[in-house]
């Protein structure tokens, strides 16, 4: 490897040397310590951007000085209709420590809303079709005073099986229909409150993805559509964005949106875990003992404990901004805000990308990350966090360390099971399987029965989670599944596996040659490489 | 080809068993002294129901059925809508209406296959809206239940067995139809279709379901 390349370009890329220190990587409820290749690239979080002292203060300035409308207490009017809407649990991950930020949005707006003679307000959580949130996990995200002030009349999750509950409000030019709760298009006031944890989230996403039913879902949660984000998380090259743009346009036609949206850093974890983020090299001796105690107490836990404790972790995000309005100059200042957080300017692409797969995902909370969610962890999040090109060279070989254990949880995905046991081993091209199979678990009465009564995620939800790998797919040439205990799983997601990550680099280098350039991924990290 | 979705009744789509059926014409005999001794060994005997239904359907129907006996074919015809307005109508679960309608709207056809007696059945399934449906027969001689069950009795194996005659009759595809009960009595009914699920199920069906990978459904 070049000189020029070894020193420290940013302080979070990482290159390894002779005497570096081995790296933890998170392995689905393990860590492991794993000694890199020389000249291994190794890219890190930055560090957290500091959050806001008062979260309160800030939340009511962007409520009375909004972008491109009135302050929230001038649209008031006693006897109006409101709603509220709010993000459900697939973020921010892992759910953060309490009082959740939703929970400030809340009360602030419920006061404003009081004091303003306005009583019927209803809070609906913006699950679309993923799972429908527990009663506890709804407790935990507004806090007690709110939960029963408003649950279960007046605080519930969307339901987008619902037909009486739901309304067609029109359909774009591009004939991609918009059917959304009726509670919320028929409100005089749809006040949505966002967290946006990762680039694509937020914006028009919210009420047009965040409240509509499947129909109007699957117009743009579909495998062409990501093959055209380059990436998903760079919403200006993303389709999926554009295309939330063009139904959002339809929203703001016909319903009064007042947004809110806040940025937070990306301090996962603090205090005794605070040392996952840190470089290995830095690491006190205080730190390599917390770690070695941790991996020792979880090495004598059974899976499902160590899972439990891992989701019992809350993270510790601080709010880094918060901004008030019409959802386009909102969504604009937040992103920008949330960039500054996340991108690492990165020159060059790898030819092996690593990156180990924790635990964490939007789909997994409190649940097991099934083979499908390792592989929309691998192919779609972890390879979509890049802006202008992707990290991993085309046709380069990605590698992943997780077990790929063959366990699904039968409350919340279902439908996987099927997709995976029945579909996979027929096809794994996205575009057939959406022709021929999607509608059918769409309409399956069981699963459908599951999501709207259960907290079952909708049936149709295990296509658009192997839609979201699509693009990782068809960029990346091969994927070794490093650890994984089986051969199956890997097989049937169409990847090769190995016992180690060694003999995974091995296998890699036999592909893309002795002197492939390698970069891991840090994980947990949320960040974006900023692809010179 | 045509599919459907064949249903047990009773702690699958209504909270009610067989038991608070015959516990409903037990209490409603023609006089006081005989709806008290009625209902007094209905009560005693759930003990025994209970054990007998987890050893064999076939013992228990058995043994429940015969608590019909002497009962008249015209009184229970004339209660069976009272039945429906006061015990039936009121123990539906909330999610069977829309489990019904979202497989009525894919094109299922909705067939009831239930242990229940077909007399006490009927208005509910009117409400339910649906035509198909097969249910046990009390054998009457001269207008009075003998406490026998007419063949084909209705349980276990014999559920699946009136299943594939009347796919077979209707044209129906049962790799293409789905099947729901709260029991494992219906194994062998869940086993012929090509979508199981199980509703509300007890611990040892839960297992079973978990063990094949099938939907579990709480329609409550």
């Amino acid at each position: 490897m070049a000189l020029q390349l070894r020193r420290k370009t940013h302080e979070s890329i990482v290159y390894i040397d002779s005497d570096s220190a081995p790296r933890i990587m998170p392995s689905g409820e393990d860590f492991i310590l794993e000694d890199l290749p020389v000249g291994t690239r190794v890219l890190y979080p930055n560090p957290p951007v500091k959050g806001l002292p008062n979260r309160e203060a800030a939340i009511r300035y962007a409520l009375n000085h909004p972008l491109g409308c009135d302050p929230l207490f001038a649209q008031l009017e006693p006897g109006m209709k409101v709603t509220i809407a709010v993000d459900d649990i697939s973020l921010p991950l892992p759910p953060m420590a309490t009082p959740d930020i939703r929970q400030t949005m809340l009360e602030i707006v419920l006061d404003m809303l009081a004091g303003n003679g306005v009583d019927d307000v209803h809070i609906i959580i913006a699950n679309s079709l993923h799972r429908k949130m527990t009663a506890w996990e709804m407790k935990r995200m507004v806090g007690q005073k709110i939960f029963d002030g408003y649950y279960p009349d007046r605080y519930y999750n969307h339901d987008a099986e619902w037909k009486e509950g739901l309304i067609k409000i029109g359909e774009t030019r591009h004939k991609e229909p918009l059917t959304l709760n009726r509670r919320a298009a028929e409100s005089d006031l749809l006040i949505y409150a966002n967290i946006n944890f990762v680039p694509m989230d937020g914006g028009h996403k919210s009420v047009a993805v965040g409240l509509c039913d499947y129909e109007s879902l699957r117009a743009h949660h579909e495998p062409q559509t990501i093959r055209d984000s380059d990436s998903y998380m760079d919403p200006a090259r993303s389709e999926l964005s554009n295309k939330c743009g063009r139904l959002g346009k339809i929203v703001d036609e016909h319903l009064n949106v007042f947004h809110i949206e806040t940025a937070i850093n990306n301090r996962m974890y603090k205090g005794d875990m605070d040392f996952l983020t840190k470089n290995e090299d830095d690491f006190s001796a205080f730190d390599r003992m917390k770690f070695e105690a941790m991996r020792y107490a979880m090495g004598k836990l059974p899976r499902a404990a160590r899972r439990k404790m891992l989701h019992s972790m809350p993270a510790q995000y601080e709010m880094t901004a918060c901004y008030a309005g019409k959802t386009e100059p909102v969504h604009a200042k937040i992103i920008e805000k949330g960039f500054q957080q996340y991108s690492i300017p990165v020159r060059g692409q790898c030819d092996i990308l690593i990156t180990g797969i924790p635990d964490i995902s939007p789909y997994n909370v409190y649940s097991i990350l099934n083979p499908l969610l390792v592989q929309v962890m691998g192919l779609g999040y972890h390879f979509n966090f890049y802006r202008n090109k992707p990290l991993l060279r085309k046709g380069g070989v990605m590698i992943i360390h997780h077990p790929c254990y063959d366990q699904f949880d039968h409350n919340m995905h279902p439908s996987y099971i099927e997709f995976f046991n029945r579909l996979l081993p027929e096809s794994r091209d996205a575009f057939y399987l959406r022709d021929k199979y999607e509608r059918e678990f769409a309409n399956n009465p069981s699963y459908v029965e599951m999501y709207r009564r259960g907290n079952a995620y909708h049936g149709a939800h295990p296509f658009f989670m192997w839609y979201w790998g699509e693009n990782g797919r068809q960029h990346v040439g091969k994927v070794i599944a490093a650890g994984a205990e089986n051969a199956h799983v890997p097989a049937m997601l169409g990847w090769e596996r190995a016992d180690n990550l060694t003999e995974a680099i091995a296998m890699a280098r036999t592909y893309m040659g002795s002197s492939a350039e390698i970069t891991m991924l840090h994980q947990p990290m949320i960040g974006i490489a900023d692809m010179e | 080809m045509a599919a459907a979705a064949f249903y047990d009744l009773e702690g699958t789509l209504v909270s009610t068993n067989l038991v608070h059926t015959l516990g409903f014409y037990a209490r409603n005999q023609p006089n006081l002294v005989r709806s008290f001794t009625k209902s007094a060994a209905t009560l005693l005997s759930v003990p025994l129901f209970a054990v007998s239904d987890q050893y064999s359907r076939k013992v228990f129907n058995d043994l429940f059925f015969k608590r019909y006996k002497g009962e008249t074919e015209d009184r229970m015809r004339f209660f069976a809508d009272e039945l429906f307005e006061k015990v039936l109508k009121p123990a539906v679960f909330p999610g069977t209406f829309e489990l019904i309608e979202k497989s009525r709207s894919i094109g299922l056809r909705q067939v009831v296959v239930t242990g229940a007696l077909d007399v006490s059945v009927k208005p509910l399934m009117e409400y339910l809206g649906i035509i198909d449906y097969v249910a046990n027969r009390l054998e009457f001689v001269k207008g009075v239940a003998t406490g026998r069950l007419l063949p084909p009795v209705l349980a276990s194996a014999t559920k699946a067995s009136w299943i594939r005659t009347f796919a077979e009759r209707e044209g129906i595809n049962l790799s293409e139809s789905f099947a729901y009960s709260d029991s494992m009595s219906d194994l062998p009914m869940l086993s012929i279709v090509g979508h199981p699920a199980v509703v509300n199920p007890d611990f040892r069906l839960r297992q079973t379901a978990l063990h094949h990978d099938w939907p579990i459904l709480n329609l409550k």
